[in-house]
Order: C-alpha cells, then structure tokens, then sequence
C-alpha cells in the first residue's frame, strides 16, 4: 500500500532526514531516544502532528526512537503549548522527574512565546523557558513532521 | 460486503448553482429573572435543550434550541447585583457552564448546588478576569466529591496521560476492580481565549478562533465567519460558501479516521490504526498541496476563503476519494469481522437515550444513542440545503456504535465532497469588507466533526466587544463520566477515544 514511487521534492527530502536521523541517532544514543510528550496547553494542533510521526509514512519508531508513558523512562520532554498557569507546575514536576541527563524541546510557537496567546492573563508569557530550560525550538503552528524531524536531527547532531 | 462505487463525474466544467443565504436562525429576548426561571423549568420539562450558557461583564445568555422548529432562542437577563438564578438546579448540563461563569465574571449563580470553582485553578495570579478583577484568594485543595464504602479506592490520572494526549485530570474511585465513579476535573488548557477575543480586532479573531480547537481547526473558522458576517452584513462569495463546506468536510474525514485507528489501538487492534493514519495522512497532504496548511488553518476567514481550489486539485481530490472509499470496504471488512476487538468495543461504555437527549449529547455521541441532531440538517446552512446527505443514527450507543456512526460518516463525507466538487460554482473566493466600522450580533452553528459549534459575536465599530465559542464537547465531557461506571479501569481507554471530547475547546 505504501510502495510508492519518490516523485515529490517533498519525499526525497524526507529521505535525507530520515538518513540523517538515523546516522545521528546511531551516534549519539546506541539505538534508543525516548520521548515523552507533554501538552502544557496547545490547541492540540501540535499533538495531530506529533502523531503523525508514528504513522506509516514517517515511522519514526524505525530508527529507535519512541514515545514512552512516563519522564521516568524519558530521554527527552517534547513540549507543546504556550504553557497555560494551570500547567506549570505539572509541567515543572514532569521535568523533576526526568533523569538526567535530559534535554527539552519546546513545539511550536506557542511553546516558544510567540504564539496568538501570548498576550492572556493565563499563560507564562515567555512560553515554555519560563518554567524549565529549553534545548531547542521547533517553530511552527504547527510544525509539520518533516520540520519535527529536522528539529530532532539538530538536536542529535549538536 | 457492497462495495462502495464512485458515481462517474462529468468531465465538463460544473454547472453553476447559486448559493443561498444563510437564514437568521435566532432570535433575541431581554427577560425577567422570573422568565428565566420559567424558562429553565421549560428545559427541564423537554421543551427546550440547553444550547449555550455564558456571561458578560453585567448580563447573563443562554441559547436554547426547538429542535422541531430548527429555531433558537438567545435569552438575555441583565445581572445588576452580580447575580442570577441557577439553571443547574433544574438543567444538571448547566452545571460546569455557571461554574465557568463565575470564575471568568464574578456573576454568582443563585442557588446552585455546586459552587466549587471550575476553570479557576487559583494560578492566575487574579480573579474574574473579564469581570471586576480581584486579587488572588489564598489556594484551597479541590475538593472532589467523597465516595465512602468498604474498600474502595481511589486512582488519580493526569493531568500529564501517558499518550500523545491533551491534558486533564480523572478520578477514579474503585471498588475492587471496578469503577464506582470517575470524576473529571479539567481547565488545565485554560488560555483566556474569551478575553483575547475582547481586545481582538475582526481579523485578530479569526487567528484566535482558528486555533480554539487544533483538531476543529476548519469548523471553528467556519463558525466565526459565519457569526461575524451575520453581525456585519456581508456575505461571501458562492464558491467561496462550497468549498467552505467543502474543507469541513475533510477535516471530519481526517479526525474520524485518527480515532477510528486509535480506538482499534487501545483495542490491541493495531493493524486498522495503520491503514487510519496512511489515509489521514494522505488528507492532510492533500490540504497542503491544495490549500496550503495541512490542518487547513486560517484559511476560512469573514468575507470568504484565502485559498481557491486548482482544478488539478480538483483532480486529485476525486483520485483520493476513491481510495479512500475502496479502503473504507476494507477497514469496515476488518473492524467487523475480529472477534477480538468487538469484545471489547460491544456493550462497552453505553450512554442510554434518555441522558443524551437530557444533556443535547452533539455529533456521533448523540447519534450513536439515538438522539436525531445535525445542525447541517437541523440548520441547513449553505451550501447544506442544496446538498443530499444522511446523518447516521444508531441506538446502542456502545463503543461499537460510535465507531460505527464515524465510519458512516466518512461515507457520507465522501458523497458530499463529491456533490460539492461537482456543482462547484465559479468566481472569486473572497468579499471585501465594505464597511468594515459597523456593529451588530451575530451567532453561528456549525457541525463539526465533534458535533454542534456554537459562536456568539457582538461588534461594535469594527471591534470584538463579546465572543463566546461553545464547544460540543462541554455537553459530552460529564456523560462520559457515566458511561464509565461499572467498567473496569481498563475499558476508559476506550470510553475515552470513542468520544475524544476536545480539552482545549472546553477549558478556552
């Protein structure tokens, strides 16, 4: 069902990402990057992309990277959302509780700051830096998952 | 099985229909404190369903919807004392909304048996912020309700969950190994949505309304456009009102598809979640090659739409729905012949008739327990009048029927966008705003893939003084609760998927 011919740019561009990844992913980590997600109160836009990194087409389970149910097990914090008042404490033990070493990753603009919610009495003005340190931004409403896979890369790489 | 064909489609350019105008559906009624009561004693004897309960800074609206009349009426009672009777007490769906209302105005609802804070989690380093600002009162623990017996336990759950997932809080108090109550507590994806929206110019709001819900992102947009061209006086152009329609429909294919897969997920049925999510994917490909953001974001704005469909999209979008329907033979194929996962879909999570119709259960969750309502049906805004469509109802009202009632959903989708490709009219797909400094209200509903949106909007001079979006999910979210009792924990899963009511869309 999925055979299909690489005719788009778009595709091809998939393809190198998914090589880099791969490499860098091999590198750094042996074969594993666990991710925990943790929605500090997007629109959940970013979630409908983040799944998407799971389904056929972007299968990022293939280089060892994997969604896990808790901080504890977690590599990694993939944060969406502008984090509203109401989260940042949920948002501040979930990092508490992730191992060390550990990085963050803030997703989307909201995440970043910058987003439509900026201005509102009941969200951290600064987005996600303002309640645990940020290693990367992936900027987007949302990002797509080709930009969600450049983001990791990047991390990977650095 | 019948396979499903794909009616062969004219190759030559479409024949115009002219859209229709949207007819005014409601109607506005300043009243007494003692109409008010007689009003909400009206809900409760059926006459009525509760559609919509907000607040301003000095009055209080509800919307309450005649089904048979297709009419609504918006009921307005001016609150000088800060004060205004319960609905709760006769209409229980009132409940979370007055709640809300108080944490958000300040507006005390007289004689309401619940007056727990619900929004307000006392991090917002005020209170009633669309009201009289107070300072911070000193932070009390949520008191849940007290389940007391024998050996009964309790189980807290979130608000971080162990998915991909939006966050809220569940508590579960169990008996042994069965669930004797579940009680949500949410507002953790609190933006102060309502309050950007006062200080939003009309363009500003449409950037906010976009993004209420992520996953409703089209309907939402649909909605406000609809509301704010009511209340200024413009209308769109007719394709412009097509392809509207057009895209609501894509986006109800796509979310259907990811919580068919999911469903089947949590149902240890991984293989139907695969096929799912190749075909949303595929959708959402689509929207961006051809509308340019693959959620279809801001693309529906007052006066039009800021994208127009190629007619190689047009192409390929009929390439699409064909797969989409020959995959669909097959996903139905699987989903019903697996013994394995109607075990766990059949007879679980059941929502009765009655509770439905009680609390105006939208979108699949009322059609799967019987209850009749599409508000492209019951409204028949353009271009719903000039399209032919049927809204599937089933009366289990299990997991399986709410699976069910999406995948005839789908189909339906699949016709519509069909019937809109074909009779797709000519011309632009933007009005410019002519007098852009006017007042007026306006209210919109729109089916989304959820169920029914509702959006109330008043203008003055070209500025948002009020707008309030009323997600579907404000009326499932408490039948969920119900549903659950009686399961074992491990059925919530599903409960949960098969009505994937929207946090970001209640919490605002």
């Amino acid at each position: 069902m999925l055979t299909e011919k690489i005719e788009s740019e778009k595709e091809s561009e998939l393809i190198k990402l998914s090589e880099a990844l791969q490499g860098a992913c091999r590198k750094k980590l042996g074969r594993s990057l666990a991710i925990r997600e943790v929605d500090a109160g997007s629109c959940n836009g970013c979630e409908l992309e983040i799944h998407a990194l799971n389904n056929p087409f972007y299968d990022i389970e293939r280089f060892g990277i994997r969604f896990v149910a808790s901080p504890r097990h977690a590599d990694l914090l993939l944060v969406t959302g502008p984090v509203t008042k109401n989260m940042s404490e949920a948002l501040k033990r979930t990092y508490d509780c992730t191992p060390i070493p550990k990085w963050v990753v803030a997703v989307g603009d909201c995440a970043a700051g910058c987003g439509v919610f900026k201005q509102s009495y009941a969200v951290m003005s600064g987005g996600v830096s303002d309640i645990v340190p940020v290693d990367l931004w992936i900027y987007g409403c949302p990002p797509s998952p080709i930009d969600l896979l450049r983001g990791l890369i990047l991390l990977l790489e650095r | 099985m019948k396979k499903l064909e794909l009616s062969p489609h004219s190759t030559e350019e479409a024949v115009e229909i002219e859209a229709g105008k949207r007819k005014k559906c409601w109607s506005l009624e300043k009243v007494s404190k003692e109409r008010w009561i007689e009003l909400s004693k009206e809900v409760a004897s059926g006459k009525w369903t509760l559609f919509g309960l907000w607040g301003s800074p000095r009055k209080v609206n509800m919307v309450l919807l005649d089904e048979s009349q297709s009419k609504l009426q918006v009921i307005e009672l001016e609150t000088p004392l800060g004060k205004f009777p319960s609905v709760a007490i006769e209409v229980p769906s009132a409940a979370r909304l007055e709640r809300t209302i108080y944490d958000l105005f300040g507006l005390i609802p007289e004689g309401s048996f619940d007056n727990r804070p619900w929004l307000d989690h006392g991090k917002w380093q005020l209170r009633f912020p669309l009201g009289n600002i107070l300072p911070p009162e000193e932070q009390k623990p949520y008191p849940f309700f007290l389940s007391e017996g024998e050996n009964l336990h309790q189980i807290p759950v979130g608000p971080v969950h162990a998915g991909i997932i939006e966050p809220g809080h569940f508590r579960f108090t169990m008996g042994g190994e069965i669930v004797v109550r579940m009680e949500e507590r949410l507002g953790y994806t609190h933006k102060g949505i309502e309050k950007l929206f006062f200080e939003a110019s009309i363009e500003g709001g449409a950037e906010i309304a976009a993004r209420i819900s992520g996953d409703a992102t089209v309907a939402y947009s649909y909605a406000y456009a609809l509301a704010v061209e009511e209340a200024i006086g413009i209308t769109p152009p007719p394709r412009a009102v097509w392809l509207r329609a057009l895209m609501a429909e894509m986006e109800r294919m796509a979310n259907h598809f990811g919580d068919i897969g999911a469903i089947c997920n949590d149902a240890a049925f991984p293989r139907i979640l695969s096929r799912c999510a190749v075909l949303r994917e595929k959708i959402l490909r689509f929207s961006k090659d051809f509308f340019g953001h693959r959620l279809m974001m801001g693309r529906i704005v007052p006066g039009g739409l800021t994208v127009d469909l190629s007619k190689e999209g047009k192409e390929k979008l009929y390439l699409l729905l064909k797969e989409i329907r020959e995959e669909l033979c097959s996903i139905k194929y699987f989903y019903d012949s697996k013994n394995s996962l109607q075990d766990r879909t059949v007879g679980t999570g059941i929502l009765n008739a009655r509770s439905a119709k009680l609390f105006g259960a939208g979108g699949f969750i009322g059609r799967a327990s019987g209850r009749n309502f599409d508000a492209r049906k019951c409204f028949a805004y353009p271009p719903y009048d000039k399209l032919s469509f049927e809204s599937p109802l089933l009366e289990a009202g299990d997991v399986n029927a709410r699976v069910w009632i999406r995948i005839l959903e789908i189909e339906q989708s699949s016709f519509l966008i069909e019937q809109i490709l074909n009779n797709l009219p000519f011309g632009n797909t933007l009005s410019v705003m002519k007098e852009p400094k006017v007042s007026g209200q306006g209210l919109a509903v729109v089916e989304s893939f959820r169920g029914d949106i509702l959006l109330w909007i008043e203008i003055e001079k070209g500025k948002i003084i009020r707008c309030h979006p009323r997600d579907p999910s404000w009326f499932q979210w408490p039948l969920l609760e119900k549903v659950i009792v009686g399961a074992i924990v491990a059925d919530f899963p599903l409960c949960n998927k098969s009505f994937n009511c929207s946090y970001s869309g209640h919490d605002l």
